[in-house]
Order: structure tokens, then sequence, then C-alpha cells
């Protein structure tokens, strides 16, 4: 009876988890259906063209047109990863490279405190050193004026809270080349940054570009730090100096008058569907890349 | 010739410049909070809750915002741990070794870590509606929770796998069931990295603002109920930062200061935890 | 019978942070010959082959004392450009590794970093050295496939080839033959034999068959000492110490 009762606690147990773990995997697919649902009296009426691509957004006159915050996001991503990928890019090589095994096992920990800060904190940073530095050391340099609420000033926020990402992924992909293959490079009398160029870097460019991809999603995502320093205007950018407002932003913004002006929920709701969407696409191409390098060490 | 040794120190230059920036960034952001922080730091700020007129100057301290904060990312990181480690048991001690169901799961959870906090947020708002529930602390909770499941789950089961299977093995032998496996051997072997995931989760959750913007509302009072509205920690510091009063903006770096101070904590906590646990697990 | 020495090493001492891998080597390896390291697993033969191209240093925490005298020169001495001293040292490793790129490219690899860019220079020493190793026939009309898609008893003479290009003056072998299957192996070591005239050659190896077959000089070693060298017929037939006797008649394995 005990060995019973035993095997009956095993599977009631098993039946359980399995039903957790179906559920939490599927979590994705609720979301997405979440938020479509609720998408839906917006794109109902107005043509997915249109609420993409259309500049004028009034919420009070019924006119959602996206491509503002669309291009705004998109700024800063892109300034954020060309500021982040060669600083991180070098810092990886050197800390897999080059340094020994000291110097990696203190700047292990640093690295992945950075990670750890919250968004908040690096918004009051950025709006207390960051944005007086673009207004009035960086902008007068290039002979523009800016309120220092700038592309330049999200996109170097966000650089910095995707460092721990991009070298964490970075480093644990030249990790997994064999050592041999460097020591076969040095043994015809290469030097070290030579074994890097045409060895190390060669044979892990795929994993690089799936961790830079990686940075770029988190980027593209993140919302506090943004909202405090990139200004938020609705229009277009010209320039690094101006100010963007990413998508993130504006939802996280207009949250209190969601409900008051119709269809603005619906709107925003739709603003999260392609965050989410963009965000997805680039995880899965990235995820996959890295499933693949992974299977083909083992 | 020349040029290879040039090449050589000119990157070696560049290596060691890259990653001391990297690391001056984050001595400056701690500098920045502590520079900004302390001056603006009285006990008033972690012991009293705001009180008339507190977001104009006068005074009062954020204790709604710390109280709600500690509640609603531990209310967050419970529930997501009671759904991370059943997970976690099932996909290393019940499924198959490289069942497709598992590498799906797996897959699923590394994509949903990156989606955005906001959008967990929005997506926790969806559902509040649907459920009819307002703006409070369970909102909140269950938005957070979502947050950090892939995260925990994630870093759970990255310990759990590293485990050799032989104590597994070892185990059955002896006549155990999974289950019992599961708890007895698993979980002590792995305690230290579960731990330290629970932590890690903790930090993320306590640290979020967007997740929380919707769906945990806001409240000068600390929450006594599930259901009513909750101060958080981020959002506070987001309130007093946009305010034109500079003395509201200070109140703003010493709050920034009080949640830079909880994260560095958990962070010291995980690594302790982690280096003296390493005693009783078998490498 | 006296032989020339190339490779001088005088009271070397390695250590792998707080253990001691080499314990004070002081030997003299032949010029133009084949020397072959023998010695149960774990006896620091490999670790020995590895001081003389100075491919030791990059490991974490290890510690060298001594000299290695190469052409007169100490080559850990100061000041002694470390990729000049592994120019002349081609190494072929146990399992071949051919580089991430094409058959043409892995053999050009190092001839290029040493500076030779033109095209027609780059062509004859990948088809001279392809020939040496006895490869280029079956590779000359695929010399743009990636070298991955060769079998491993090609890819070892690929790797041989490679080594060739930067124009050594010592090869060095560390258990060349171990993962390949015996043809394979029978082509490398004829390629050896072939070799010997131009090369001074030491290999570590723990097939005591392969040595008996192709070694002129050998040297015996156990728990990182150098327990006994000397020609090869010497040892094999009347080794002086009783461990080379033990290890040879197979009890220490």
């Amino acid at each position: 009876m005990m060995v019973l009762s035993r095997l009956f606690k095993d599977r009631l147990a098993c039946g359980v988890m399995k039903t957790l773990t179906v559920f939490s995997s599927l979590l994705v697919f609720l979301i997405i259906l979440g938020l479509f649902l609720r998408s839906r009296p917006i794109l109902a009426i107005k043509p997915l063209s249109d609420l993409l691509f259309s500049t004028s957004w009034h919420p009070m006159r019924g006119e959602f047109g996206f491509w503002p915050f669309i291009t705004g996001t998109l700024w800063v991503t892109c300034t954020a990863v060309v500021i982040a990928v060669p600083l991180c890019l070098l810092t990886a090589i050197y800390l897999s490279e080059y340094a020994p095994a000291w110097i990696r096992e203190w700047t292990a920990p640093l690295i992945d405190l950075l990670a750890g800060i919250p968004s908040v904190i690096y918004g009051i940073w950025g709006v207390l050193t960051i944005v007086p530095f673009v207004k009035n050391h960086l902008a007068p340099l290039f002979g523009c004026y800016s309120s220092g609420y700038s592309v330049l000033a999200g996109g170097s926020v966000l650089a910095v809270m995707i460092f721990p990402v991009i070298i964490h992924i970075t480093v644990g992909i030249f990790q997994t080349l064999p050592h041999e293959l460097r020591e076969a490079s040095w043994a015809l009398g290469a030097t070290h940054w030579q074994t890097v160029k045409h060895v190390v870097l060669r044979r892990a460019m795929p994993g690089i570009f799936a961790a830079i991809v990686l940075g770029f999603s988190r980027a593209f995502g993140e919302t506090m730090a943004v909202l405090m320093v990139a200004g938020n205007v609705a229009r277009v950018p010209g320039s690094v100096f101006d100010a963007a407002y990413p998508l993130p932003a504006l939802i996280a913004n207009n949250y209190g008058e969601m409900l008051s002006v119709p269809l603005y929920d619906s709107a925003l709701l739709f603003a999260s569907l392609i965050l989410l969407a963009v965000v997805l696409v680039f995880n899965v191409i990235s995820r996959l890349i890295l499933i693949r390098i992974e299977r083909r060490v083992r | 010739m020349q040029w290879r040794r040039f090449e050589e120190r000119l990157f070696r230059v560049l290596m060691i410049t890259a990653s001391l920036i990297v690391l001056m960034f984050l001595g400056m952001i701690v500098m920045t909070i502590l520079i900004r922080g302390v001056p603006a730091m009285n006990l008033a700020m972690i012991t009293q809750t705001p009180k008339g007129g507190f977001y104009l100057g006068k005074e009062g301290g954020i204790l709604n915002a710390i109280a709600g904060s500690l509640c609603l990312a531990g209310g967050a990181t419970f529930l997501s741990f009671v759904i991370s480690l059943p997970v976690v048991l099932y996909l290393n001690v019940y499924a198959r070794k490289n069942a497709p169901f598992s590498a799906f799961a797996r897959f699923s959870f590394d994509v949903l870590w990156g989606v955005p906090s906001i959008v967990y947020g929005a997506f926790g708002f969806t559902l509040m509606l649907f459920l009819g529930l307002r703006a409070s602390l369970l909102g909140g909770i269950i938005a957070v929770s979502f947050l950090i499941l892939p995260m925990m789950t994630r870093a759970m089961d990255e310990v759990v796998r590293m485990m050799p299977e032989e104590l597994l093995t070892a185990s059955y032998a002896l006549g155990a069931t999974r289950l019992e496996t599961a708890f007895r051997v698993v979980i002590r072997q792995a305690l230290p990295g579960i731990l330290t995931a629970v932590l890690i989760a903790f930090g993320r959750g306590i640290g979020d603002a967007a997740s929380v913007i919707f769906t945990a509302g806001f409240s000068d009072y600390i929450p006594t109920s599930l259901m009513q509205p909750a101060a958080t920690l981020p959002l506070a510091i987001f309130f007093q930062m946009g305010t034109p009063f500079p003395e509201v903006q200070e109140r703003a770096y010493a709050s920034a200061l009080i949640l830079t101070v909880i994260i560095l904590a958990i962070c010291l906590i995980s690594r302790l935890l982690t280096r003296r646990h390493r005693r009783h697990v078998i490498k | 019978m006296t032989f020339d020495s190339h490779i001088r090493v005088q009271d070397l001492n390695v250590f792998y942070g707080k253990q001691q891998a080499l314990c004070g080597i002081t030997v003299d390896i032949p010029d133009k010959k084949i020397t072959a390291i023998i010695g149960p697993s774990g006896c620091g033969k490999t670790t020995l082959l590895k001081s003389f191209n100075r491919l030791l240093e990059p490991i974490d925490g290890v510690r060298i004392s001594g000299k290695v005298v190469v052409d007169g020169e100490n080559i850990y001495g100061t000041g002694v450009d470390v990729t000049r001293v592994r120019q002349k040292m081609g190494l072929l490793s146990q399992k071949p590794y051919p580089l991430p790129m094409s058959i043409y490219n892995n053999v050009a690899y190092g001839p290029r970093i040493h500076g030779i860019r033109k095209r027609k220079d780059l062509d004859e020493i990948v088809e001279h050295n392809l020939k040496i190793a006895s490869l280029w026939g079956e590779v000359k009309s695929r010399l743009h496939a990636p070298a991955s898609a060769l079998s491993i008893g090609q890819q070892q003479r690929l790797c041989l080839a490679r080594g060739l290009a930067v124009q050594p003056q010592i090869i060095l072998g560390d258990e060349p033959t171990s993962a390949l299957d015996p043809c394979s192996s029978r082509h490398i070591e004829e390629r050896f034999r072939d070799l010997k005239n131009r090369y001074t050659i030491v290999i570590v190896t723990h097939i005591l068959r392969q040595a008996r077959r192709l070694a002129d000089y050998v040297l015996f070693m156990y728990l990182g000492e150098l327990i006994e060298h000397g020609p090869a017929d010497q040892i094999f037939s009347d080794p002086r110490e009783e461990m080379t006797r033990e290890y040879i008649r197979g009890v220490i394995s």
C-alpha cells in the first residue's frame, strides 16, 4: 500500500508539472492573443498601412499614425547598437583571449551588476550626466542646438544597458571554440591578434551576429530609461540631436489617458503588439543561431 | 613585419581601453547615485509615508513605495517560484533527455526572456480588464510574475542541467521515485543555484517600472490588501523626477539610492550564498 | 655515435600552478634526426614538446625556468620574438585542427601572416608543400573547398603541409598518428622518414613500435623527469635504467 501511494504521488506530480510546463511554454501565444484581441477595435477601423506609416498622431481627433514612434525607436536603438558593438566586441575579445583568469573572475560579476541595475536608475544617470553633456558639449561641437533630450542621449544610455547582454554571449561563444585551434595558429608564428582576427573571429561570426541581434532586441523594448532622456516629441527625428519618441515610451507615458479617449487603449495595445512582434522575430532568429552553434559544439 | 607588431600593440591598447570604458560606466552610474542621493537622504525617507503635499515639497517619506515594492516583488517572486520549480524539475527529471517538447519549452522560455517589460505590463493590463480587476497589488504581482518567470526558469534550468546524471541514476537505483529524487537529491544539489535564480528574479522584479505602470497603480499608503493599489519604488522615483520642484527631485535621488542599495545588497547576498553552499555540492 | 645538437635543453623546470610538470630536464636533441619522446601518460612528454615552441605560455598559471637553446639562442631569453621562434618549429597535433578556411588558405595562412602577398608566390608554396605532404594529387581539383570536408587522414596531411609552408627547421609531432587509421598513419610515418634529411624532427608517441620504426634518438620520461636518453638502438636493445627496461617490456603502462 505504501508503495502504491508513493507511485501515485509521483504520477500526480508528473501530471501537474507537465501541465504547468505546457502552459508556461505557451505563454508567448497567450500574450500575442491577448494583445491582438484588444487591438481589434482599432484594426477594424483603420487600415494597417495607415496605422504603421502615417505620421499624424492626434488621439483626440482619432488619428493614430505610428510612424514617428517606429522611426524614433529605430533611431535610438540603432544608435545604441552602433555605440555598443565596437566597445563590447573589444571587451569580449580582451576578456576571453587576452586577460588572465583573475581579471575575468573579477569583471564578470561587475558586468552582471550592470545588468541588474534598474531602468529608472539608468534614466536618472542619463538625465544627470548624458543629457547635459549632449546639450553643452556634443551638440555645439557639431554646430547643432539640442536640448540634450535626444536620440543620442537615449542611444547612449541604452548602449550601456545592453553591454552585459552582448559581452556575455560573445564571451560564451569564444569559449566554445577549441583551444587547439588557437594553438594551431600560434604554432605557425601568428601573433595573438592575427589569430584572433583570422581564426577566432571568423569562426565566431554567427554567434557574434546573434549577440548583436539580441542586444538590438533588448534596446528596442527598453522603456523607462529612454522615456526619461529621449525627449518624447512625436516627430520623425532628423538627426541624432533631435528628440525622439520611442514606442515603449509612448505606451508608458499615456497609460493614464488610455481609457478616457476612445480607441486610445486599443491603439496603445496595438503598439505593444508591434513591439512584441519585432522583438519576437529578432529573438527567435538570434536564439536559433545560438542553438545551431551549441549543437555543433556538442 | 613591422605592421604586425604595431597591429598587436594597437589592438591591445584599444581592447583594454574598451574594457575600462565599460567598467567606468558602471562606476559612473553608482557614483552619480551616491553623490546625488546621499546628501538628500534622511531617516524620514524610509520611515514615513507621504504626508499631504509630499509631491509639492512637504514632509513625508517613501515608506509606501518601499513596502509596496517589497510586497509586490515578494509576491511575484513567490508566484513565479511556484511555477518555475515544477517546470524545471519536470524538464530535468521527468521528461526524456532530448525530447522535442523539452527543447520547445526551453526555447520558448529563452524567447520570453527577451520580451520587453512594457509588453508584460500591457498584457497584464489586458488580463486585468478581462478578469475585472482594477489597478492593484494583485495586478502588479501577476504582471511582474509573468516578467520574471522566464528569467527564473532559465536560470534554475541552467543550474539543474549541469547536475551529473549519475546522481539521478544512483537515486533511482536505490528505489526512489522520480518525485522523491527531485525533492531530495536534485534540489539539494542545485540549492545554491536555485536560490541565486530566485534572488536575481527578485532583484529584477523590484526594479522594474514598465510592468507595474499599468497594473499596480500608485498609492500614498502602505497596501493592506491585495486589491488596493500599491506604490512601487521605481514609479516613486519616476514621479518625483518628473516634478518641477528641485526639493522633490532631490528626494528622487534619495529614493534612487535606496533602490540601488537594495539591488546591490541582493547581488552581494546571492554571491555569498553561492559560495557558502558550494560545500555540499558534489562536483 | 655522436650527433650534432639542434636543440639544447638546460635545466628546464615547468610548473602548472603548484604542480611541477617538468623537473630539471637537461638534454640535447640531435640535428636532422628523428627523436622520439616516450613514456607513460602524464609523464610530461607533451609539456616538454610544447616548451620547444613556447606554446606553454598562454596557459594560465604556468611558470617556466631554465634554458632552451636553439641555434645558439636561448628561446626563453628576454627580448626574443616569440613568433619567430614558433615559425622555426612546425607543430603537428594529435587531432588535426584545420583552420576554418579552404584547403588553399590553410596552407597559405602561414606565409600570408609572415608577409607573402603575391598570388603567384602563394600558389607555388601551396602546391609545393601539398606535394611534400603527398596530398596534392587528392586535392588539386578542389583547393578552394573547405578544409573540414577532408577525411581525418587527409586533414592531418594538410596540417603537415600547413606547418611546412612557413619553412620551419624543426618539426614537432604530438602523437601525430594516434587519431588516424593505420593506412593514414603509415602515410604520415613515410612523410617523416622523407623529411628527416632536411628537418630535425621530435615526436611524442606512446606507440613503442612507432618509436622503434622511426626514431634515431629516444628520450624516456617518467613523472616529469628524464630517466634516460640515447641512440634508439641502444635504448631499445640494452637500456641502462631499470624503469626504461620495464616500460619497454610493457610493465609500466
